[in-house]
């Protein structure tokens, strides 16, 4: 794999339990799941503890996050009582995805892992041979060498016939232990899906059955075709939440990965803080528009 | 072959809107905080918020460019 680019727009199966598969992106984002978890019931197990006289520093490090937070809501809902309700999931939301973006970054991510031999879909392997693009011609000679000890390999382990060896030498995929959980559709697509979900029971929480009414209004035409614009445009909300974190993540992803493989020597190292910026903004943009359509969803029709 | 001079092509042209887009909205953006600097955190927010829905589009072409180069 030296001389090959690794890419792969869908993440690899580590494990599956039956039918269900265990992919390396799930791992990062429980990985980070615990951690937050851990982190939070440290804070709340300091909570009103004194260090020196003085407040415990978990506390008031906490405190400074969820003030500037509780300042942000505040900003888009001006509304004490909706902030207070909505300030979790703007958290939640942020933490998140912020920490998700910033784990794909560490270095051993997407590049320690194991090869795997042919147990991989059809599909997967066909995508994996299609995308390992030589880097350089120069290094062809030494991939050859690699193809030749693979095979001896090959043949030491499995004693079949030739033609058989020859397959499961071409089929050996390379699968990271662990992935960026935001590199994974299935992560984005889950975490819009809630979000737009969650605003339509906020909508009827605030305006009971009358919330519908913003799509289905039947007192005249104009307004019966708005209703179902605003239906359709609710859709197309959760694919555009889904592919604004996907891409963004992922195409940083590619572009170190391209930059590494090009000039490993200092030239990526921009493009490192670049990505740390990315991060930040991609956690602040999904859980700020969050926030706006939550508070969009409680004001009526008629109010605006 | 043909697929990857479409990549090209989507991601030469695919980012000309919203490179325009983006740039008349920070330019629009700056000129107002210049205009009435106490309105800063607000005029940010928002032009946060309008960055991110131009450059969906841009992610929309990127979309398209990888699914061409990878499925």
């Amino acid at each position: 794999m030296a001389a090959n680019l690794h890419i792969s727009i869908s993440a690899e199966t580590l494990t599956s339990f039956g039918s269900l598969n265990f992919s390396n992106s799930l791992l990062t984002s429980s990985i980070v799941t615990v951690l937050m978890v851990s982190f939070f019931v440290l804070v709340r197990m300091s909570m009103g503890k004194q260090k020196n006289g003085l407040l415990h520093p978990l506390q008031n490090l906490s405190e400074f996050i969820i003030e500037g937070f509780y300042g942000m809501v505040q900003g888009v809902t001006g509304d004490h009582k909706k902030t207070r309700f909505f300030m979790p999931f703007f958290t939640s939301f942020f933490l998140f995805i912020l920490f998700n973006n910033w784990f794909g970054l560490l270095p051993g991510v997407g590049t320690i892992g194991f090869k795997e031999k042919v147990e991989g879909t059809e599909h997967a392997v066909l995508l994996q041979q299609e995308i390992s693009v030589p880097v350089a011609e120069v290094q062809a000679s030494e991939k050859i060498d690699e193809a030749a000890v693979e095979t001896v390999e090959a043949n030491e382990v499995e004693e079949t016939a030739n033609e058989a060896v020859e397959t499961t030498e071409e089929k050996s995929v390379f699968v990271p232990y662990l992935r960026a959980g935001t590199a994974d559709i299935n992560t984005t697509l889950a975490l819009g899906l809630f979000s737009q979900i969650m605003a339509q029971v906020i909508g009827i929480k605030y305006l009971g059955l009358s919330y519908f009414k913003k799509f289905f209004n039947f007192k005249d035409p104009i307004m019966g075709f708005v209703g179902i614009l605003e239906l359709v445009s609710e859709f197309s909300k959760v694919l555009s939440y889904t592919f604004r974190l996907f891409g963004n993540i992922f195409a940083g992803e590619v572009l170190l990965i391209v930059m590494s493989a090009l000039i490993p020597l200092v030239v990526p190292m921009p493009f490192y803080g670049l990505e740390i910026f990315v991060g930040v903004i991609q956690a602040l943009v999904f859980s700020l528009l969050s926030i706006v359509f939550f508070n969009i969803a409680t004001i009526g029709h008629d109010e605006h | 072959m043909y697929s990857e001079l479409g990549i090209g092509l989507i991601m030469g042209f695919g980012m000309i809107g919203p490179g325009i887009g983006l740039g008349l909205l920070v330019g629009k953006g700056l000129e107002a905080i210049g205009r009435n600097p106490e309105a800063t955190g607000k005029i940010q927010t928002n032009m946060i918020l309008g960055m991110a829905f131009t450059e969906a589009i841009a992610i929309y072409a990127l979309v398209v460019a990888l699914i061409l180069k990878f499925v």
